[in-house]
């Protein structure tokens, strides 16, 4: 299944409801277009739901961290929220875990930016 | 122990994204044959996929006219995937390690690791022209029943 990407907006913060799989090909370019054309609207404050994401290859580790790098370069703060175990397992073996910040709850994520 | 069902599949493919799926998901069907929980079963088929993305974005760089090539096998004792391009090669042991702090916000280089840490042995073999990735994964008894 194909990413799909949609975006509320949440006490100041862009919420990026993301679904499906983030891969070569599949999901990469859509995530990384999504945040830059946040960036370039000013946004300072995305949260990434990965809720609906199961799936995530190297290519997609690595949209994570380019968005991620984006955004800090930017000023702005990009956080993670809800993730699947199979995203959870891949981002705590490759140590990516310990770069982002991760909720387990809408509330307490949009809380953080403050 | 019961027959273990060898399977057997071997297919040449374009340097194409449709061809990576299409080796994912031969890989996923061996692994469900073989009896592979769906965790285990997420781990290679995971692993297969960055083998084959490999093989066709850094060894055949999507050149239409290179070929990768899939050997797949269930030999009863282990799940064995051979996949090989037709590239100029890489030093697989001079990759960086991805988990090394300076290391840990490139935007690349997770892809061999990623397949090591999934599967029980990875092999790699230089071709002329070309390399080839041989990943196995040993079958736990519980599976080789099945």
């Amino acid at each position: 299944m194909a990413l799909t990407i949609a975006s509320r907006e949440l006490d100041g913060v862009t919420v990026l409801d993301l679904s499906g799989r983030i891969t070569l090909g599949e999901g990469s370019v859509q995530l990384r277009e999504a945040i830059r054309d946040l960036i370039s609207k000013g946004s300072k404050s995305i949260l990434l739901n990965l809720g609906d994401v199961n799936y995530i290859d190297s290519s997609g580790l690595g949209e994570l961290v380019g968005a991620y790098t984006t955004a800090k370069n930017q000023g702005a703060n990009l956080k993670l929220l809800n993730l699947t175990k199979k995203v959870k397992d891949v981002l705590q073996l490759t140590k990516l875990y310990t770069v982002f910040d991760v909720y387990d709850d809408e509330a307490s994520a949009i809380a953080s930016f403050k | 122990m019961t027959n273990p069902n060898p399977g057997k599949r071997s297919f040449s493919l374009p340097s194409t994204m449709e061809s990576v799926s299409e080796i994912e998901a031969a890989a996923e069907k061996l692994a469900a044959e073989a009896g592979i929980d769906e965790d285990e079963r997420f781990r290679i088929t995971m692993a297969v996929r960055e083998a084959a993305v490999n093989a066709v974005l850094h060894g055949n760089d999507y050149d239409p006219a290179k070929q990768v090539t899939a050997n797949f096998e269930n030999n009863g004792k282990s799940l064995i995937f051979a996949i090989a391009d037709q590239g100029k090669g890489v030093d697989w042991e001079k990759l960086p390690d991805p988990l090394a702090p300076e290391n840990l916000l490139r935007g690349t280089g997770r892809g061999i690791f990623l397949i090591r840490s999934f599967m029980d042995e990875v092999h790699f073999r230089q071709l002329e022209p070309g390399t080839e990735l041989t990943l196995i994964k040993h079958l736990t008894p519980a599976a080789e029943q099945t």
